[in-house]
C-alpha cells in the first residue's frame, strides 16, 4: 500500500477494566473505501470512536493513531478539534438523534463550515446550502431553516453527510450510516456516499453489521470479532474464498436469494463477554474447526496472500506444508 | 389438507386518528387499508414492507389484539370473537405472538421457567415441570437453564425463551412480529433454523411480519408485500423475489444488498409518503419510475395478473397500460 | 395558539375556583371566626352581634355564595379582625416578602445551576460528589430545620446577625440564606441530571465529530437542551416567590405575605386567606403559563405548525 492517510496500530480500549478493542491494527489509504464488519459488540465502531477522541472519560485508550505525521492519541483538544470535521468527517447510525433537535439545519451546517472553513454569515449560508443541494435534499434553500424533527430518517441522513462534507474530509467514517433506515432508502444513502466519494475523492470507512452493505461499497472488508480484526481482504476476495472460520460463519449464516433452502450454518453459541474473554482464540468455543492449540495463545493476522490476512491457526498451517 | 383455511382475513382496515403537533387537528390515518390474506395449516406467509407500511399492525389485528374498523378475521372458519369475551380468551391459546425484542417481552424479574410455565397456569394445562422442560428442548435451550433470569442470558437465548413461552400451549399460529431483526447476524440464523425446524415439527402456522425479504424468503412459503396500508404483490418467495411484478417490489428486491454481485439497482425518489397524506389513484405513483396518468387517478386492485396469475395490484403490471419509459 | 391560550386560561380559572372553595370549606368547618376573634371568654351578645355583622348567621351555601358573588365584582372582602380591606393588608405585605424571596430565586438560580452543570460535567469526580452530597444535604433538611442551625451559629454563636425581625438589611441575610440554600440544592441536582442526560445523546457525540471545542458542545449544544426540563423547576419557583416562604417568614418572624397567612387562618380570617390564596394561585397559574410559552419557545418539536 501506498503512504496511509491514517494508521491505527496495537489500537486498544478498556471500560472500566473491561477490554473493548484488544489490539487493532489498520491502516486506510488515500481515497480507499474500506468496509468494517462485525456483530454487535465486536469493538467495530468503538475503533473509530477511540481514534478521533470520542469515547467518554471512563474508556482508556493505548496504542497510536497517526494521521499522516501526527499522532491523535493523546493530542491536545485543539488539534483533535481540527481534525474531526476537517480532514476526517464521521457520521452515525440514528440521524435522527445524531442532529441537534433544537438548532435549524442551516446552523448546524454552517456551524461546521465556521469552525473547518472560516465561513461565516450569508457565505457560510450559500454553502450550507449549496451541501445540501448536493447531498440531494429536494428545495435545500427552504429545508436550511427546518428543524431535524421536520425530516425523515433519509433526509437527516442526508443532512448529517452534508455536514460531514462541510470540512472536506480526506476521510469519511460511516458508522451504521444505514441501519435505522428502511430498505429502499438505505439504498439511496449508499448511492449518495458512493457518487461523493467520486466527486471528491474522499476515503471511506464504512462500519456495518451486513455483510451486504459493505460488499456493495467496499473495496477492501476487514472483519472483526471480540475486539480484534480476524480477516482482512480486498472484497471479492473475502467473499469468494474467505479465510477465517468466523468469516465463514457469517456468510453461511446469511440466508440465500436463490437456490434451494436448506438449514443456515448458523454459528453456534454467542460472543463472549469483554470481562470473560476465552484464553486464546475469542472465536474457538464457537468454533467447528477449533484445536488444542487454539486455546493456548491468541493467533497473530497471517498474510495468506498479499493483502489478504487471517489470524487463524489453521490459515497459518495450511500456508507449511505438512 | 382441507378446504377452509386457518385464518382468514377479508378486506382488514384500521384507523387511527392522528393528531399534528401539540395543537394540530386530528387526521385520519388508515394503517391498514383492506387487507386481504389467508394462511393454512403448517405454512408460514411472510407479510414484508418498509416502516408505516401497516406490517405491525395487520399482525395484530389477525390476533385480534386491535379491532379492524372495516373488515373481519375468521380463524378456522369461525369468525374472531370479540376480544376480552372468554370465547376470544381461550381461542389466544391457540394463537401466539412473539416481539421483536425478547428483552422487553420478558419480564426482568421472573425466571424464564415461571414465564414458560405462566400460559399453562392460564390456561389450565397440567403436567407442568416436564411441560416446561420439553419446551426448553424444543427450541434448544437447556432445562436447567428455567432457573436463569432474562439477563442472565443472550439475545438469542432469550428470543429462544420467548419463542417457547408462545409455544407453551401448543399455538396452531404463531405471529412473528421482526422477530429476527434485533439480533446478530450468526443469531438471527439460529432463530430461523429454529423456526422452520419448530414448524415441520409442530405443524404451527407463522405469520412472519419482516422487513428483510432474505429472511422472509428463508423462513415462507408465500410473501405479501406491503405498502401504505395494503398488499400489492403476492406469491411464492421465489418467484416475487426473482421476477417481482409490482414496481415497488422490484425496487424493494433491488435494494437487498448482495454480496459478490454489483447490480445496478433501482433507487426509488424521495421518501415512503406519510399515511396521513395518502397520495390520490395507486399510493405509490409518486415514487414509481414508471407510472403513467392512469396510475395517479385510478387505485389499482389486487387480483391475479394475466398469464401466470400472481397477485398484484399495478395497472402497469396487468397490462391495463403500457408502461411509461423509466427517465 | 388562541385556543391553546384560551384553554389555559380556563383551566386556570378553574384551578383558582377550586383553590378558593376548598379553602372556604375547610376553614368555615374547622371552627367558628366569631369565638376565636372575640376570645372565649366575649360575651354572648357580643358574638351574636359579630355574627351578624359579618353574616356568619345565614347557611354555609349562601355565605359561599355571596363570597364568589363578591369576588367577581372585585370585592375581596374585608378581615374580620381590623375590618380593614383584605386585599389592602395583603398588599402591604407583598414587598416585605419578595424582598427575600427575589434575592433567594437569585441565589438558587446562581448557585444551582452551576453547581449542576460542573457536577454533570465532571461525572464521578470529587467536584461532582461534594456537589450532590450537599445538594442531598440542602434539600433533605426542612428549611425550618435548616433556618434554626443558621440562627444557631450565625446569631447565637457567632453573634454576626440577627435572630429574626425586620429592622434592615441585616435581618434578611439569614432568611434568605435559608432558602436560596434550599432551593439551590434541588436545582442543583434537576440540572446535573438533566445535563448528564443531554450529555449523553448521540447530538453531543455528532458536535465533537465535526470539530465543535468542548466548551462550544457545552454551550451551544448541550446547554440549550437541558434548559428545558429545568425551566419546568425554575417556573414553580417564579411561581411560588409570593407563597413559597410560609416557613422561613414564620421561622425568622418576617412580617411578610407568608406570616400573615399563617396569622389569618389561626383567626379563621376567612378573607385575608382568601385573598392570599387567590394571589398564590394566580402567580401559581401565571408561572405555568409562562412556562409553557417558553417549552415552545425552547423546543422546536413543541412549537406549533397549522397550515
Amino acid at each position: 500500500m501506498s503512504e496511509p492517510l491514517i494508521a491505527l496500530r496495537g489500537l486498544t480500549v478498556d471500560f472500566d477494566g473491561a477490554p473493548a478493542l484488544r489490539g487493532i491494527d489498520l491502516a486506510v489509504a488515500p481515497g480507499e473505501a474500506l468496509g468494517l464488519v462485525g456483530e454487535s459488540g465486536c469493538g467495530k465502531s468503538v475503533t473509530w470512536l477511540a481514534a478521533l477522541g470520542l469515547l467518554p472519560g471512563r474508556a482508556r485508550v493505548g496504542g497510536s493513531v497517526r494521521l499522516g505525521g501526527e499522532e491523535l492519541l493523546g493530542a491536545p483538544p485543539a488539534l483533535l478539534d481540527r481534525v474531526r470535521g476537517g480532514r476526517v468527517a464521521m457520521i452515525f447510525q440514528d440521524p435522527a438523534s445524531s442532529l441537534n433537535p433544537v438548532h435549524r439545519i442551516g446552523r448546524q451546517v454552517a456551524e461546521a463550515l465556521g469552525l473547518h472553513r472560516g465561513l461565516r454569515g450569508a457565505a457560510a449560508r450559500a454553502e450550507a446550502r449549496r451541501l445540501l443541494d448536493q447531498v440531494g435534499i429536494p428545495d435545500a434553500g427552504r429545508r436550511l431553516d427546518a428543524y431535524p424533527h421536520e425530516l425523515s430518517g433519509g433526509q437527516s441522513q442526508r443532512v448529517m453527510i452534508a455536514m460531514a462534507l462541510a470540512g472536506r474530509p480526506e476521510l469519511l467514517v460511516a458508522d451504521e450510516p444505514t441501519t435505522a433506515l428502511d430498505v429502499t432508502i438505505q439504498a439511496q444513502i449508499l448511492d449518495l456516499l458512493g457518487a461523493l466519494r467520486r466527486e471528491t475523492g474522499m476515503a471511506l470507512v464504512l462500519i456495518s453489521h451486513d455483510l451486504g452493505v459493505v460488499a456493495e461499497t467496499c473495496e477492501r472488508v476487514a472483519v472483526m470479532y471480540a475486539g480484534r480484526i480476524v480477516e482482512e481482504a480486498p472484497v471479492g476476495r473475502l467473499f469468494d474464498r474467505p479465510t477465517h472460520p468466523y468469516t465463514q460463519g457469517l456468510l453461511g449464516a446469511l440466508p440465500p436469494l436463490d437456490g434451494p433452502r436448506r438449514p443456515l450454518a448458523a454459528i453456534p453459541g454467542g460472543v463472549p463477554e469483554p470481562g470473560a474473554m476465552p484464553p486464546g482464540c475469542a472465536f474457538a468455543p464457537r468454533c467447528p474447526q477449533a484445536m488444542a492449540a487454539c486455546a493456548a495463545g491468541v493467533p497473530e493476522a497471517i498474510a495468506v496472500e498479499p493483502g489478504h490476512a487471517a489470524a487463524c491457526l489453521r490459515a497459518a498451517r495450511a500456508l507449511v506444508p505438512a | 389438507m382441507s378446504a377452509v383455511p386457518l385464518l382468514e382475513a377479508t378486506g382488514l382496515t384500521r384507523r387511527y386518528a392522528m393528531r399534528r403537533g401539540l395543537f394540530g387537528r386530528p387526521v385520519e390515518v388508515r394503517a391498514v387499508d383492506g387487507v386481504s390474506l389467508a394462511l393454512e395449516r403448517g405454512r408460514t406467509l411472510g407479510l414484508v414492507g418498509e416502516s408505516g407500511c401497516g406490517k405491525s399492525t395487520t399482525g395484530r389485528l389477525v390476533l385480534g389484539l386491535e379491532r379492524p374498523d372495516a373488515g373481519g378475521v375468521a380463524f378456522e372458519g369461525r369468525p374472531m370473537p370479540a376480544p376480552g369475551t372468554p370465547a376470544w380468551r381461550a381461542l389466544r391459546a391457540r394463537m401466539q405472538m412473539v416481539f421483536q425484542d425478547p428483552l422487553g417481552a420478558l419480564d426482568r424479574r421472573m425466571t424464564i421457567g415461571a414465564q414458560i410455565a405462566e400460559p399453562l397456569e392460564i390456561h389450565s394445562i397440567g403436567g407442568r415441570p416436564e411441560r416446561v422442560a420439553q419446551l426448553l428442548r424444543d427450541v434448544g435451550l437447556r432445562p436447567d437453564q428455567a432457573g436463569r433470569y432474562p439477563h442472565e442470558l443472550s439475545g438469542g437465548q432469550r428470543q429462544r425463551a420467548v419463542l417457547a413461552r408462545a409455544l407453551a400451549t401448543e399455538p396452531a399460529l404463531l405471529v412473528c412480529d421482526e422477530p429476527i431483526s434485533a439480533l446478530d447476524v450468526s443469531i438471527q440464523a439460529q432463530v430461523m433454523n429454529l423456526l422452520v425446524e419448530l414448524q415441520a415439527r409442530l405443524g404451527t402456522a407463522i405469520l412472519f411480519v419482516s422487513h428483510d425479504l432474505r429472511a422472509v424468503r428463508q423462513v415462507s412459503h408465500r410473501v405479501a408485500v406491503m405498502y401504505l396500508g395494503r398488499i400489492v404483490e403476492e406469491g411464492e418467495p421465489d418467484a416475487v423475489l426473482h421476477d417481482p411484478a409490482h414496481p415497488y417490489a422490484q425496487a424493494l428486491v433491488s435494494a437487498i444488498p448482495h454480496p459478490g454481485r454489483r447490480q445496478r439497482r433501482i433507487l426509488l425518489q424521495g421518501d415512503p409518503p406519510n399515511p396521513a397524506d395518502r397520495p390520490s389513484g395507486c399510493a405509490f405513483h409518486p415514487r414509481c419510475p414508471v407510472a403513467t396518468t392512469l396510475c395517479a387517478r385510478e387505485d389499482p386492485v389486487l387480483k391475479p395478473r394475466p398469464g401466470d396469475g400472481r397477485h398484484v395490484a399495478c395497472h402497469v403490471a396487468q397490462g391495463e397500460v403500457p408502461a411509461r419509459r423509466a427517465a | 395558539m388562541l385556543r391553546f391560550l384560551g384553554f389555559r386560561l380556563l383551566r386556570a380559572a378553574v384551578t383558582i375556583v377550586l383553590v378558593v372553595s376548598f379553602a372556604f370549606v375547610v376553614l368555615r368547618l374547622s371552627g367558628d371566626p366569631a369565638q376565636i376573634i372575640m376570645g372565649a371568654d366575649a360575651p354572648p351578645e357580643a358574638i351574636a352581634a359579630f355574627r351578624r355583622a359579618w353574616g356568619l348567621e345565614e347557611p354555609l351555601w349562601l355565605q359561599y355564595l355571596r363570597y364568589f358573588g363578591a369576588i367577581l365584582s372585585g370585592d375581596l372582602g374585608r378581615s374580620m379582625r381590623d375590618g380593614r380591606e383584605a386585599i389592602a393588608l395583603v398588599a402591604e405585605r407583598i414587598p416585605a416578602t419578595l424582598a427575600l424571596t427575589i434575592p433567594a430565586l437569585l441565589i438558587k438560580l446562581g448557585l444551582g445551576i452551576p453547581a449542576g452543570i460542573t457536577a454533570a460535567l465532571h461525572r464521578n469526580s470529587l467536584t461532582d460528589r461534594v456537589v450532590m452530597m450537599l445538594a442531598v444535604a440542602g434539600f433533605t433538611v426542612p428549611s425550618f430545620v435548616l433556618g434554626l442551625l443558621l440562627v444557631l451559629v450565625f446569631a447565637v454563636q457567632l453573634g454576626w446577625l440577627p435572630s429574626g425581625g425586620q429592622e434592615g438589611w441585616r435581618h434578611a441575610i439569614l432568611p434568605i440564606v435559608t432558602m436560596g440554600i434550599g432551593g439551590a440544592a434541588v436545582l442543583a441536582r434537576f440540572t446535573r441530571s438533566a445535563m448528564l442526560e443531554v450529555l449523553g445523546q448521540p447530538y453531543i457525540r455528532t458536535a465533537s465529530a465535526k470539530g465543535v471545542p468542548w466548551r462550544a458542545v457545552v454551550w451551544g449544544h448541550a446547554l440549550p437542551n437541558a434548559a428545558i426540563p429545568t425551566v419546568t423547576i425554575i417556573g414553580f419557583m417564579v411561581g411560588s416567590l409570593i407563597a413559597g416562604a410560609v416557613v422561613v417568614e414564620s421561622v425568622f418572624s418576617w412580617p411578610g405575605v407568608g406570616r400573615l397567612l399563617v396569622v389569618a387562618v389561626a383567626n379563621r380570617d376567612l378573607a385575608v386567606v382568601q385573598c392570599i390564596l387567590l394571589l398564590v394561585a394566580a402567580t401559581m397559574v401565571t408561572a405555568n403559563l409562562v412556562v409553557d410559552l417558553l417549552y415552545g419557545a425552547l423546543d422546536p418539536r413543541l412549537r406549533q405548525r397549522t397550515a
